[in-house]
């Protein structure tokens, strides 16, 4: 009944389509070359134009009304997450200037400068001077940035070993996430897929002999103490997956058969985060949303229908069927927290079955 | 093998060569008749990339939800009417491989290059007409095995456009990397044969043929831009065409170039020591490049109409070329940015944040070149005209959020999100589909001799543009709410949800706009046949192609090639009456030639 409906609409939608081709064609009689723009149709189009500048500028304060208070974009849960921050504010502001004002440009000469009969265009072909003025003045600017990005960026993707971060290996497979925690020792043990048996329970493929693995810790959910930095370890066992941490401005893929790193350092714990006012206005919209499609949640039934907020790690990279439900909670806590949650954790050794 | 191009200019072009059907409408080897079937083909491989994209909108606005639409076209793949999570990124992947290659490659550059190399220099035909045709059947048939792909038992293709390995490489890692996937890498190796074809018979078309008097120097900025298209093309082409070869010996020999210790389904699997990011490396040494081969065309052809219906020279000729060689070097240097964070070094990542931000400033110039050349213009509001102003709009709103994705430090946090999709889209998508529109509602005339009605193409163009910024300006926005792209459905992140509304927003925009090509599609196929006969320079351009007569003919003009006395731009210039004066018409006394 639904695809019969279907094909009516679909019908009278080719109808009227048909019907108002027949009206633009009875309108149009005299010489053949009357598909050439009119001075009338220079003028409309010309208003038209100024009337698609402000559409643009109102999209775009939409945008900004109604999903510009995104909490992702500022209250960064890490140290180098407030560089980012920064930098993306100072990009933004100068985008949003040069947007407006060449969007400004273009639109007011394109209605200014409507076409009439009889009147001639200026012959103005070249300017070196004015050339040069835009030339330089994105250099200026955008030498600011790329100096600005490299020094932030250069200062994230340098780990600082010294400084003792804590280890922890993030494992990505199709399609789940797992942990691994240095142990008291803060050195991973060694690993390979190939060592994987499923039927001894090691399966992340570690060695088994390796003194430094013993007292490794896997878990499903990621703790991490406030204020340490952390060292992620990046491993795949079958496709690219990517770990994205949102909310700590982080992100590296995991790939086969090698080991990719990202660190950083934690500074707002999942406590404290939510009782940020920009994070509780957020979830209380979520929880307004929620509560509307209270039925069709409580119909699938996996999750509350109350929302609270959880740091997450997501996977960002294509990797297959279930690619969109690859997560894992992240905890930050405070360091008492951590140890005492730590101490409730199986090591690599006394996890094994025989 | 190119006999009937270098036809001299005493040859009697009067007499018949025998033509049947097959030779005139199938394996011509005319240039004009070969753009069409790139046309032709390009816009029905172009309906099937949308109304996938409107599909998988429509997933992600209602996500689970049973749909009509997908019961009747996806068949198995959606059980009572609910579309299937294999094969929604199965859509995304042909989506984006249809749009980039098949319609925005093929169907705008094969088109308009074919269309205009030869007529713009004043030239019979392209330099080797023969493997002008060649190219175009690969073409064809290359599409033919894309849209076979489709119909593959375990699913087409669906690890992205990109088809990173190992999701690409291994069949129990995703339905989709069978049979489909060698479906689609046969594709892409017929259809980079095809590019290459064709590439180096522009190049040497406009290397050799240019007639008396055409000059580098006066060369039309059309010819410009596809001429260095093709050399982009033809420098980066290949290395796809390696890596897709690469990639077929380790699915099929057992080569381990891209796949290196991997457990998948509980069992280890012999591949040791090959690496998925020399994958990456050369698949964006073309994927890069590739979106100026995409764009330039759109650019060059957007140059021509804006200073034609502007009845003013193109601002800065000079600047412009250079900034197309500037662009051209460059996107040869920039793929690495593509990259930042797949576990390459982090110096490599300085270096390619250093060059990619630098291609801004040929773009920035581009762009303020366009505006001045508006700047007390006299413009005519043709909807050619219309889609090269939108253009220039979406490839600055498109261009400026470029500065956040090639900045490796904010790369890191909008790296595959919607933010990335909405900038791609509008500076790259959006705007070399303005490009190729405003190609055909400025060179159907000379195509098929009638012109499309104006008035259907006002309307098509005000509601695109509408659609276009509001399907992509509020996409941004989600992007930096942290949303993953190519997620089947965003229902299990709570976090997410107050993305939903805006979801759906976007989707209706996407219906709208999707629904309103239809008004194209009326227009072209319906004016091909039943519209207004054209005058035969109705745009009054310089340029010589519009010297030539209305009725196609073999060889282009009958009689003498015209010769060139005068760059292409005298639009309005002192001391003529009218207010255009084609390339053909000789210097009169005194009269001095711009220096550019």
């Amino acid at each position: 009944m639904t695809a019969f409906l279907t094909i009516i609409i679909v019908l009278f939608i080719a109808v009227a389509i048909w019907q108002m081709v027949k009206i633009f064609d009875l309108a149009q009689v005299g010489t053949s070359n009357d598909q050439v723009a009119t001075d009338k149709d220079n003028r409309i189009n010309g208003y038209l134009m100024m009337g698609f500048l402000i559409f643009i500028y109102a999209i775009t304060i939409a945008s900004f009304w109604y999903l510009g208070d995104q909490p992702l974009m500022s209250n960064a849960a890490s140290e180098h997450g407030v560089q980012i921050d920064n930098l993306m504010i100072i990009s933004m502001v100068i985008i949003f200037i040069v947007q407006t004002f060449t969007q400004f440009l273009l639109h007011y000469f394109a209605f200014k400068y409507k076409g009439e009969k009889g009147r001639k265009a200026l012959f103005y072909a070249d300017n070196n001077t004015l050339e040069a003025i835009w030339t330089f003045i994105p250099v200026i600017v955008l030498a600011g940035l790329i100096i600005y990005g490299l020094f932030t960026w250069t200062s994230i993707m340098n780990v600082d070993e010294s400084d003792d971060p804590l280890v922890v290996e993030l494992y990505a497979q199709q399609f789940n996430w797992k942990a691994r925690y240095a142990g008291e020792d803060n050195v991973l043990g060694m690993a390979n897929v190939r060592l994987i048996d499923n039927n001894r329970a090691n399966i992340l493929g570690l060695d088994e002999s390796d003194p430094n693995g013993q007292d490794d810790v896997i878990v499903t959910e990621l703790h991490l103490p406030v204020g340490r930095p952390v060292l992620f370890k990046m491993r795949s066992q079958d496709v690219l997956h990517s770990a994205y941490m949102p909310h700590f401005r982080a992100q590296m893929n995991c790939v086969p058969g090698m080991i990719t790193q990202f660190g950083f350092t934690p500074t707002v714990t999942t406590a404290e985060m939510r009782k940020n006012p920009d994070i509780v206005e957020k979830v209380e919209n979520i929880n307004a949303i929620r509560a509307k499609n209270r039925a069709a949640i409580e119909a699938v039934g996996t999750q509350d229908v109350i929302y609270e907020f959880d740091y997450l790690l997501l996977c960002n990279k294509i990797c297959g069927k279930s690619h969109y439900n690859m997560q894992m909670k992240i905890i930050v806590e405070t360091q008492e927290e951590y140890d005492a949650w730590m101490k409730e954790q199986k090591t690599f050794k006394n996890s094994l079955t025989n | 093998m190119s006999a009937h191009a270098d036809t001299h200019e005493h040859d009697d072009h009067g007499h018949h060569h025998k033509e049947t059907f097959v030779t005139k409408y199938i394996f011509s080897q005319d240039h004009k008749m070969i753009a069409k079937q790139y046309l032709i083909t390009g816009t029905i491989m172009g309906v099937i990339g949308v109304l996938m994209s409107i599909m998988f909108r429509m997933q992600i606005a209602w996500p689970e939800q049973p749909n009509v639409l997908f019961e009747a076209l996806l068949g198995k793949w959606a059980p009572g009417g609910v579309m299937d999570a294999d094969i929604y990124l199965a859509l995304v992947t042909i989506h984006g491989t249809i749009m980039v290659f098949f319609v925005l490659t093929a169907g705008l550059s094969g088109t308009f290059s074919n269309l205009l190399i030869p007529l713009q220099i004043g030239a019979r035909d392209m330099a080797s007409g023969f493997l002008n045709m060649i190219s175009y059947w690969l073409f064809f048939l290359s599409s033919v095995v894309m849209v076979i792909s489709l119909f593959v038992e375990a699913g087409p293709a669906a690890a992205g456009w990109t088809i990173y390995p190992p999701l690409s490489a291994l069949p129990m890692a995703q339905g989709g990397s069978g049979a489909g996937m060698t479906l689609w890498l046969v594709s892409m190796a017929i259809f980079i044969a095809s590019s290459l074809l064709g590439s180096l018979n522009y190049i040497v078309t406009v290397i050799n043929l240019r007639t008396k008097g055409m000059s580098m120097t006066r060369l039309p900025l059309t010819i410009w831009a596809f001429f260095v298209t093709a050399i982009i093309g033809v420098v980066s082409f290949p290395v796809l065409l390696s890596a897709a070869l690469l990639l077929i010996m380790d699915r099929s020999f057992g080569t381990s170039f891209f796949l290196s210790d991997i457990f998948i389904q509980g069992e280890v699997l012999h591949y040791q020591g090959g690496s998925p990011v020399l994958f990456e490396h050369l698949f964006w040494f073309l994927g890069h490049p590739e979106v100026y081969i995409v764009l330039l065309p759109a650019l060059g052809i957007t140059s021509e109409i804006i200073a034609t219906n502007s009845r003013k020279p193109i601002f800065g000729y000079r600047a412009m070329v250079m900034s197309i060689l500037a662009i051209a070097f460059l996107s040869t240097i920039v793929w690495g940015h593509h990259m930042f964070i797949s576990g390459m070094n982090p110096f490599l990542g300085s270096v390619f944040t250093f060059t990619t931000l630098l291609i801004a400033i040929p773009s920035a110039v581009k762009a303020f070149n366009y505006i001045t050349t508006l700047w007390k213009g006299n413009l005519q509001m043709n909807p050619a005209m219309l889609f090269s102003i939108g253009l220039v709009s979406t490839f600055i709103t498109g261009g400026l959020t470029g500065i956040i994705l090639g900045d490796s430090a904010l790369d890191i946090n909008v790296h595959d999100t919607y933010f990335v999709v909405a900038h791609f889209h509008l500076v790259m998508g959006i705007s070399a589909l303005y490009g190729m529109f405003a190609g055909i509602y400025h060179w159907f005339p000379k195509m098929f001799g009638r012109m499309l009605n104006k008035n259907l193409g006002y309307l098509h163009f005000w509601v695109t543009a509408i659609c276009a910024y509001g399907v992509f300006f509020p996409m941004h926005f989600i992007g930096m709410a942290g949303l993953p792209r190519r997620y089947y459905t965003n229902s299990n992140f709570p976090l997410f949800d107050d993305t939903a509304n805006a979801n759906v927003v976007i989707t209706m925009f996407a219906i709208v706009g999707g629904v309103f090509q239809l008004v194209f599609l009326w227009n072209f196929f319906y004016s091909i046949f039943y519209g207004k006969k054209a005058v035969q320079n109705p745009w009054r351009s310089n340029t010589l192609e519009w010297t030539a007569p209305v009725e196609h003919m073999h060889g282009n003009w009958p009689g003498e090639i015209p010769h060139v006395h005068r760059w292409a731009y005298d639009y309005s210039k002192p001391g003529h009456d009218d207010d255009f004066v084609p390339q053909n018409v000789p210097l009169y006394d005194g009269e001095e030639e711009l220096q550019h």
